[in-house]
């Protein structure tokens, strides 16, 4: 659905779009009353435990549940047996719930009991006897990469390489984009920068373990409560994995507490059901937080070698960069939008991006919030920032130099439309923070970002009560207050206040499908559904308008909330509000409803520019971040503050991710640091206060403009936060995370780490 | 092993409470799965993340890491007491103004440390503010809206 | 396992002296339980101290301090007193966790737990702390630095417990401080942790010194010669740089999860220079 043409963004007035209302879900949120993954229960609930791997890599050799079954209070016990392989395509998502003959990293699952107590599960769990034969493990991208390296499948052949290799590796698959001639452009080069960065996994680290109450019947029936970000797919997946009609399963989405894209796939919800299934009760399975670093899905380890050569003049003459990520022991570690992604930002002639898709021993990545984006920009970012110091540009300068704008050919394929990079720059190189002064040991570094955004199958439907108040509901779970959002736009188009909307997120019985709310695109793709089915309602309420007047339906006209006779010809009737028309429901034809099942196209590309301040110890190679920005392209701004939410929400992460977040694996292959004492995401004191800036280049694919903005915030801090270091104790740091200890050996050898 | 059952009076947002517990469970089980007190979340389970705060006595706390046997005797505050009936706390009304929630699983928990940092300093700075709720985790806000929240309130709440 | 609260320090001892099993005392819990929920330790008895009249006060005892072993560190940061007498102490005590742990952590906990990154030990061993170790065949005094034998090890016998610890009299022109090296400003275990306790004489030199220096090996270490660099001097910079070397040199550390040996060993220096620049300065009473 198009940008209205009626809808000049840079003057059009909107009713309530625009404004900061309460969100409609926020007096439960903070009173304790709303009910999260883990808060539900049901009558007779046993409670579920899974038993996990202690080992990286292992041949199963057998599995003897007898004991633990005879433990009173054990009323379930299901292993690998219990699950039938019957989707191809699901084959991998299977191997990853419960291991078949393999366990391929430290906490795989391997069996689970569901008991009468907490405590009888875990006693159940001690008398499972699992014989495993430990293999040696790999966990390194570029360990895993080289001939001699324990190889986790021996039908492996990596795809995308053209005569295909005769032996089997951990490379699952070459992927590469780009147009144009790097050799050449190096050739036209005045300063060349080539250097190679390394970054180790991180976890979304939302809050909220994974939890879900599953009770499924004898006939096959059956219900989850259950925290996701996609409570379409997990039914789908779950219900294939089982062995059950999609229509007999239905899922209830709880509140979310934290997704970050962590949350796309099945972990537990396939057990909870078998166990329930089993045991014919209701099975209530949490997960701790250990088993939520260990076994669920982090970001890819990565590392890359990125080259540039500019002109004198800050021209870009080509971009080469060779990408290797690993994210867990199957395909798919979304390195092909990590080589899509690296030079996206920028308007040239020559540039190529390879991507190697490498399995470890490591957990099955999910996404996290604009997933392979991050590390690569983290590369990209800091030979740019090198290249404008070698020059003697101003990096802002450098970036406006190359940046891409509407009609460039990106460097993934597609010719951009309208986009706000430029915009984008052109305010940072304004804001106050890019010259405010820096104190001692504090240096400033800035950097581009950029995320696809996504569009999907959404459906949504809009009633109309008896009392002319509406009800919403939607198919996406809300994850960062698009419930508001969606007010909002339904009260923007039918003309009535925002309190006279409510919104709700259905289940899956209740509502056609919807995609995952991941992609930067509930906002976008439930906001376009949303305003479709306003419209389609809004023509239904026109024709019960007409059809009390006697009048065409082309007669009548809406205006402001009130249906209206289009002019003195049609008839001098008063204006009719909803309550009016709903009132009369009955007698006209029934009751009045909206809908709309799209899949909603032409979601827009957005960009951001981050700058920040450091301050690092150089006795101790200790970073503080001082001062912070994100800027970044919104389109349109529904409700600001959740946008600006989302930016200071990627920021941090990001900032995070820069200097303490990474996974620290032993050598026996196991994870040391499984919690959240050593895995260490940004506390209250660690952070200043984020400042933001609302860019709006409205997106020519929405009817108001709107872009994604849930992503895009965490792509520049990792390059963001290097810059400054950079700047602030005059070394150039390659590896991430740029901890204490990193940056201080960085100093003592006095400049280059590598 | 076999465990012997506690029990145990006490007091919750100011109502009499009892209730038989394990010697091993904490008070943050026995507030979610005894007394139906689901506010107090469990992120961690380890003191390492703030969701579970209450305050004992006036004093802030990790639930989880207080056994449920301790509460012989003593005062516990949680979420759910934090209103007045249905008038909302200044912290809770600015939290919803301010936008210092996205996912909400945090919330509970920065209310409870939030309240009982004004409740000792009525006037905090904002590095007062963000090393007291540094035991609180937030992975959504990156704490600008919620320190600003905070401070909102803290403001009104001198008023008086 | 059994919970029991008893209401004298013999019934306590006579509990944790009691049949074959494992048995712990419960002050704070912030260790013990953490240690339960991670399946480290099974205890089968949970002796809650905080029951004891006694356990929680701070009192002046023979010119300084006895402070009972359930004692939190946020009950620590309100005494003016203790603040005003041992600011090093109190410090370290209030950095240990977050505000939510420190309302029920103890310092007789963090010295019993015996991690060698204990906030609050090195502070204690600079200041010349001592246990009051309670037990089936008495009491008896240890210096705190004779507790922690290794990492989670004690040199208690079965049956003991500490009761409470006391610090000495202060004497005029004294002061301590605590700093402790984390990645991020709050929340982490120290990855190195610096005591420095010293006393000038009218002159402004240092008559008297104690340096505790933490997770920087098995366990909690008093470095005599660390003093030694400040005997005598005004703790200028050539006293500073001494003490820094004494320091990094007594550092017997290993590569963790949380920093290697050179960082350690480097930091180790960084920090006494800083802590002992802190501690003159109280000393002379700014």
């Amino acid at each position: 659905m198009p940008l209205d043409p009626n809808l000049d963004p840079a003057t059009h007035k909107f009713n309530v779009v625009g404004t900061r209302p309460v969100r409609p879900d926020g007096i439960d949120k903070v009173t304790g009353r709303a009910k999260f993954g883990a808060d539900a229960v049901a009558p007779g609930m046993l409670i579920g435990k899974i038993l996990r791997s202690p080992h990286a890599h292992a041949k199963i050799k057998s599995i003897d549940v007898s004991k633990a079954a005879k433990l009173p209070g054990v009323k379930a016990i299901v292993t690998r047996d219990d699950f039938k392989e019957r989707e191809p395509s699901l084959r991998d998502v299977l191997w990853n719930v419960m291991a078949r003959d393999k366990v391929f990293y430290d906490g795989h699952a391997v069996a689970a009991v569901a008991a009468t107590s907490a405590s009888v599960a875990r006693k159940a769990l001690k008398l499972i006897k699992v014989d495993y034969q430990v293999l040696p493990h790999v966990t390194d991208v570029d360990e895993a990469m080289k001939p001699g390296a324990p190889v986790l499948h021996d039908d492996m052949i990596t795809g995308g390489v053209d005569p295909a290799p005769k032996k089997a590796s951990n490379v699952a698959h070459r992927h590469e984009f780009g147009h144009g001639d790097v050799e050449a452009g190096f050739k036209q080069a005045d300063v060349i920068v080539e250097r190679s960065f390394k970054t180790e996994a991180t976890h979304q680290g939302y809050i909220e373990p994974h939890a879900c109450l599953a009770n499924v019947g004898p006939d096959g029936q059956g219900e989850l409560w259950v925290c996701t970000q996609g409570h379409y797919m997990i039914r789908n997946v779950s219900a294939a994995l089982l062995g059950m009609d999609v229509n007999k399963l239905r899922v209830t989405p709880s509140e979310i507490g934290g997704g970050f894209g962590g949350k796309t796939t099945v972990f537990i919800e396939p057990v909870a059901l078998a166990l329930s299934r089993k045991a014919n009760r209701p099975v209530k399975l949490v997960m701790t937080r250990e088993e939520v670093f260990r076994a669920t899905g982090p970001t890819a380890a990565s590392s890359m070698d990125i080259k540039i050569g500019v002109k004198k003049d800050g021209r870009i003459t080509a971009g080469l960069a060779d990408i290797r990520f690993t994210g867990g022991p199957f395909v798919g570690s979304l390195v092909d939008m990590g080589a899509m992604s690296a030079f996206a930002a920028y308007d040239l002639e020559n540039c190529k991006a390879v991507g190697h898709d490498v399995v470890s021993n490591r957990p099955k990545l999910a996404a996290y919030r604009a997933p392979s984006a991050p590390m690569v920009a983290f590369g990209v970012e800091s030979v740019l920032d090198e290249l404008a110091k070698k020059i003697g540009m101003d990096p802002i300068d450098l970036r406006l130099k190359n940046a891409a704008k509407e009609g460039t050919k990106s460097s993934y394929g597609p010719k951009y439309n309208r986009i706000g990079l430029i915009e984008c720059l052109q305010a940072a190189k304004k804001h106050p923070n890019y010259t405010a002064p820096l104190g001692p040991n504090q240096g400033r570094g800035m950097a581009a970002g950029f995320w696809f955004n996504f569009g999907g199958q959404t459906a949504v439907s809009l009633n109309v009560h008896i009392d002319g108040t509406v009800a919403l509901t939607v198919g996406t779970v809300d994850i960062g207050g698009s419930r508001a959002s969606m007010c909002l736009i339904a009260a923007e188009e039918l003309g009535v206040p925002y309190e006279q909307v409510r919104t709700v997120t259905a289940d899956t019985s209740s509502l056609g499908y919807n995609d995952i709310t991941e992609g930067s695109r509930t906002t976008f793709s439930t906001g376009m559904a949303t305003i479709e089915a306003a419209r389609d309602c809004i023509g239904k309420l026109c024709g019960r308008a007409a059809k009390i007047w006697g009048i065409p339906p082309e007669a009548v006209v809406w205006e402001k909330g009130y249906a209206k006779p289009a002019g003195a010809n049609a008839g001098n009737f008063e204006p009719l509000s909803l309550a009016d028309i709903a009132k009369q429901a009955a007698t006209t034809g029934g009751p009045i409803a909206g809908h709309s099942e799209i899949n909603a196209e032409g979601a827009g590309v957005s960009f951001a520019v981050h700058l920040c301040d450091a301050e690092v110890d150089k006795e101790t190679g200790r970073t503080l971040i001082k001062r912070y920005c994100v800027i970044q392209d919104a389109g349109k701004a529904i409700h600001p503050s959740y946008v600006e939410g989302q930016y200071q929400g990627g920021a941090a992460q990001g900032i995070g991710w820069a200097i303490n977040e990474g996974y620290i694996y032993g050598k026996d292959g196991r994870l040391q640091n499984a919690g959240f004492l050593d895995y260490r995401i940004p506390v209250c004191s660690d952070l200043p206060m984020i400042d933001t800036q609302i860019v709006e280049v409205a997106n020519p694919g929405h009817p108001y403009g709107v872009r994604g903005v849930g992503e895009t915030s965490i792509v520049p801090p990792l390059a963001a936060v290097a810059n400054a270091i950079s700047a602030a104790a005059g070394v150039r740091l390659t590896e991430i995370p740029m901890s204490p200890p990193v940056v201080l050996k960085a100093i003592e050898s006095n400049g280059h780490k590598k | 092993m076999t465990m012997s059952r506690v029990h145990v009076s006490t007091t919750v947002n100011g109502d009499a409470v009892e209730y038989l517990c394990e010697a091993d469970e904490t008070l943050l089980d026995v507030l979610r799965d005894r007394l139906g007190l689901t506010g107090a979340k469990e992120g961690c389970g380890t003191g390492d993340c703030g969701a579970c705060s209450v305050t004992v006595d006036g004093r802030l706390v990790c639930s989880c890491l207080v056994l449920g046997a301790e509460a012989e005797g003593r005062k516990i505050g949680t979420v759910e007491g934090i209103a007045n009936g249905d008038k909302l706390h200044p912290l809770q009304r600015k939290f919803l103004e301010h936008a210092a929630l996205q996912c909400g699983i945090c919330t509970p928990g920065f209310l409870v440390a939030a309240k009982a940092l004004l409740d000792h300093n009525p006037n905090p700075t904002e590095t007062e503010i963000r090393f007291g709720l540094a035991g609180n985790l937030c992975r959504c806000t990156g704490y600008d809206k919620i320190v600003r929240a905070v401070q909102a309130a803290a403001a009104e709440m001198r008023k008086g | 396992m059994r919970y029991e609260a008893p209401t004298t320090v013999n019934a306590a001892v006579k509990l944790l002296a009691g049949k074959a099993g494992i048995a712990r005392v419960l002050a704070g819990g912030t260790d013990l339980l953490v240690q339960m929920k991670t399946d480290r330790i099974e205890p089968d008895l949970l002796i809650d101290v905080k029951r004891i009249p006694g356990m929680r006060d701070i009192a002046p005892k023979g010119g300084g301090f006895r402070i009972g072993a359930a004692v939190s560190s946020a009950e620590l940061g309100e005494h003016k007193a203790l603040k005003k007498a041992w600011p090093g102490v109190v410090e370290a005590a209030n950095l240990i966790g977050s505000h939510q742990i420190q309302g029920r952590a103890t310092i007789v906990g963090n010295l019993c737990n015996a991690s060698p990154a204990a906030d609050s030990v090195p502070a204690l061993v600079a200041a010349g702390a001592v246990a009051v170790v309670a037990g089936p065949k008495g009491k008896r005094n240890v210096p705190v630095e004779k507790v922690g034998t290794g990492p989670g090890k004690t040199s208690l016998k079965k049956g003991e417990m500490v009761e409470a610890i006391l610090l000495p009299k202060r004497p005029p022109k004294s002061g301590d401080a605590y700093l402790r090296f984390i990645p991020r400003t709050e929340m982490d275990i120290a990855v190195v942790g610096v005591g420095v306790n010293l006393t000038l004489d009218a002159k402004g030199v240092c008559t008297a010194a104690r340096v505790g220096l933490g997770a920087v090996a098995a366990q909690v270490l008093l470095v005599p010669e660390a003093a030694k660099a400040l005997i005598g001097t005004k703790v200028d910079a050539a006293a500073l740089d001494a003490l820094a070397a004494a320091c990094s040199a007594a550092c017997r550390p290993i590569d963790d999860k949380r920093g290697t040996k050179e960082f350690r060993i480097k930091v180790a220096g960084v920090l006494a220079r800083r802590a002992a620049t802190i501690a003159l300065q109280r000393a002379k009473g700014k």
